[in-house]
């Protein structure tokens, strides 16, 4: 990324519990100021990575740095890191002014200090009027927002978020997502945030690293991830609903399965093959419905099987080519079970992938 | 109250004479009385004097009230050569059980702790160990217990028993602190650990304000435990220094002179007292203590 130093570099790390390897020869970049987002289904190890980042698990091999730190051996309160949780993890017996302070009173830090610190974090976070109530009477969001103050006090460069939003509901989720993303632009810091909501990915982070199996499927911008999936698992496991694939024949840059054709010459190649074999991934959005579908490149019928209504929009279950195929239309379009409907589809906006090796191509 | 034509409407009535309440209700009345029973009998006839003792009504209430066996029990009965009641008993348990629950709940909840979080290679294997010697009966380690005390020079003294009973009470002690912070968030840990807390700052600022109610738990086991033991108070100390149910078996098992009922009730309720207040005590603590012991709630 940048010619500076890195904020957190993890090279070739490890980690074996008995014989099962949770991560295996990971390496990872995250620049200055970054916001990183860590997404995966649970038990890909992506709390694992992050609580090897934090000094919280040994690992078995490799080394991380913070800044231009080897913290591989330190303890996570030596690595500059301030860390927030799932389930917020205050220390219930403390004040709100006690939770925030805990570290500060560790690390032997004058008193006058503590407290201007302490209020910084309340007032960036709008905690104050909270400082001296238990964490037992705070709702959950003002609870995540107390862990927040925790890592913020420390005054580190790197904060660490393991799935902070997941215990709250769902409106509050959404305020804090967008609340988050001010913090950041404000404050600047590194951020490595872990969750399985690619919801909050999409929308929080500068990079995105897709993780399965304890290794990085991929590693982008949003718009990267979103749009040039690197493989059938990324391609799959972004977007809700997720993308309509479709396998078939690939030859002289042209797709077919049965009577369907698509010439892909539109297509951005990364190397122009023919293969006997290939998937062909299609969002649900980026199939054009109504007058728009006229002028796609590639133009044939369906009938509807399924609709569900979503408010914002509405989602069409079809049949093409023998597989059930998904599209997102406007909010108020009107169709119904058996109708016929014309769709429109843009090569150069889909996906190719080798079926044996589920790599783009 | 309740007709039969009356429309459904809000909350259902419920009979109270309904089968299951007789059932219920009715059970927990004679299970009561049954325990009931022979402490009323205990506590009536140490109420009385010897003679309408002997007049053998042993439910009927006191006709006349004297105090008199329980001043006896307490400071004059005899027991062997000494006739100064159960008060040095008393105060002899006191000096065992005091050292006793706090060395045993110290070590055994820091044991717990390193357990459950600060594992080890073969803190498992350890923990197996010590927890099978719950399972091991008394009476195969009380000869090898004697030599050992001998040894070291702690045969028939207090400290000796202290420490006796310190052992014994750490299997299970162990099992409960190791089990109550294994409960413990993870997350609330490593927060701590973020946070720069070391081992004894974690444990003290972190999770003992928070484990009250486990110590309070951990405190009525050891006291009942310790306070009736009887066998290793016999056998581990001497005469000067028996805990007070050693005594208490030397009065009412004294095989010399006319048995005292009223003296040996008023005995047996005395050296009962500590037990019982300690439940009636932390009782409420205890129950209080679990509800509010909410970590993340």
């Amino acid at each position: 990324m940048s010619t500076k130093t890195p904020s957190v570099k993890v090279c070739d790390l490890d980690l074996q519990f008995g014989d099962i390897k949770v991560l295996q020869k990971l390496n990872l970049e995250i620049a200055q100021g970054e916001f990183l987002v860590l997404l995966g289904s649970s038990g890909c190890g992506k709390s694992t990575l992050l609580n090897c980042i934090a000094g919280l698990l040994d690992i078995s091999a490799g080394q991380i740095f913070i800044g231009d730190k080897n913290v591989t051996w330190s303890e996570p309160s030596e690595r500059g890191i301030g860390m927030v949780f799932q389930s917020y993890a205050l220390y219930p017996q403390m004040t709100v002014e006690g939770n925030l302070s805990f570290g500060l009173k560790n690390a032997r830090m004058p008193r006058d200090e503590i407290k201007s610190r302490v209020e910084r974090a309340a007032k960036i976070l709008q905690i104050e009027p909270l400082l001296n109530r238990k964490p037992g009477a705070l709702s959950g969001g003002q609870r995540q927002r107390v862990a927040i103050g925790r890592a913020l006090v420390r005054d580190v460069d790197v904060f660490l978020f393991d799935e902070p939003l997941s215990n709250l509901d769902a409106k509050l989720r959404v305020d804090l997502r967008v609340e988050l993303k001010l913090l950041h632009q404000r404050l600047k810091n590194t951020m490595i945030y872990v969750t399985h909501d690619q919801i909050e990915a999409m929308t929080l982070a500068d990079r995105i690293a897709i993780m399965k199996g304890g290794k990085i499927m991929q590693l982008g911008t949003p718009n990267e991830i979103y749009n040039h999936p690197k493989n059938l698992y990324v391609a799959d496991f972004i977007g809700s609903p997720s993308m309509n694939f479709l396998n078939g024949e690939l030859k002289d840059t042209k797709f077919t399965n049965g009577s369907l054709e698509l010439p892909m010459g539109s297509y951005q190649f990364i190397k122009k093959t023919n293969l006997k074999n290939v998937t062909i991934g299609i969002r649900p959005e980026h199939i054009i419905t109504g007058e728009l579908s006229k002028k796609a490149p590639v133009i044939t019928n369906v009938t509807i099987n399924l609709v569900e209504p979503m408010g914002s929009d509405t989602l069409v279950y079809a049949n093409l080519s023998d597989v059930q195929i998904r599209i997102r239309m406007e909010g108020n379009a009107k169709v119904k079970i058996g109708d016929r409907l014309e769709i429109g589809i843009d090569p150069s906006r889909a996906s190719l992938f080798d079926t044996q090796t589920e790599q783009r191509i | 109250m309740h007709n039969s034509d009356e429309v459904p409407n809000g909350t259902k009535p419920k009979k109270i004479f309904s089968r299951s309440n007789i059932i219920v209700y009715g059970t927990l009345l004679i299970i009561s009385i049954y325990y009931l029973l022979p402490l009323w009998v205990m506590v009536m006839t140490s109420l009385k004097g010897m003679p309408e003792i002997r007049m053998g009504n042993i439910f009927s209430p006191p006709l006349e009230v004297t105090f008199e066996p329980w001043v006896k029990a307490w400071s004059y009965a005899c027991t062997g050569i000494n006739c100064d009641g159960l008060s040095r008993g008393f105060w002899n348990s006191v000096q065992i059980l005091i050292p006793s629950l706090i060395l045993s709940i110290s070590v055994a909840s820091v044991n717990g702790y390193a357990l459950a979080n600060w594992k080890f290679k073969g803190s498992e294997v350890f923990f197996t160990i010590l927890i099978f010697g719950a399972f091991i009966p008394y009476q195969i380690m009380i000869y090898p217990i004697v030599i050992l005390l001998r040894e070291i020079g702690l045969m028939g003294s207090t400290a000796g028993l202290v420490l006796v009973h310190t052992i014994f009470g750490m299997p299970i002690l162990t099992l409960l602190f190791r089990n109550h912070f294994a409960a413990i968030p993870e997350e609330l840990f490593k927060a701590a650990r973020v946070d720069g807390a070391g081992f004894w700052g974690i444990y003290f600022k972190v999770l003992l304000p928070m484990s009250i109610p486990i110590f309070v738990v951990a405190m009525i086991l050891q006291v009942t435990g310790i306070w009736n033991d009887f066998l290793f108070g016999v056998i581990y100390t001497k005469p000067a220094t028996y805990p007070m149910t050693v005594q208490l078996n030397n009065i009412v098992n004294s095989v010399q002179g006319v048995k005292e009922y009223n003296v040996n009730m008023a005995a047996t309720l005395l050296t009962g007292l500590v037990p019982l207040a300690i439940y009636f005590v932390s009782g409420k603590l205890f129950v209080r203590g679990i509800a509010a012991g909410a970590v993340k709630g």
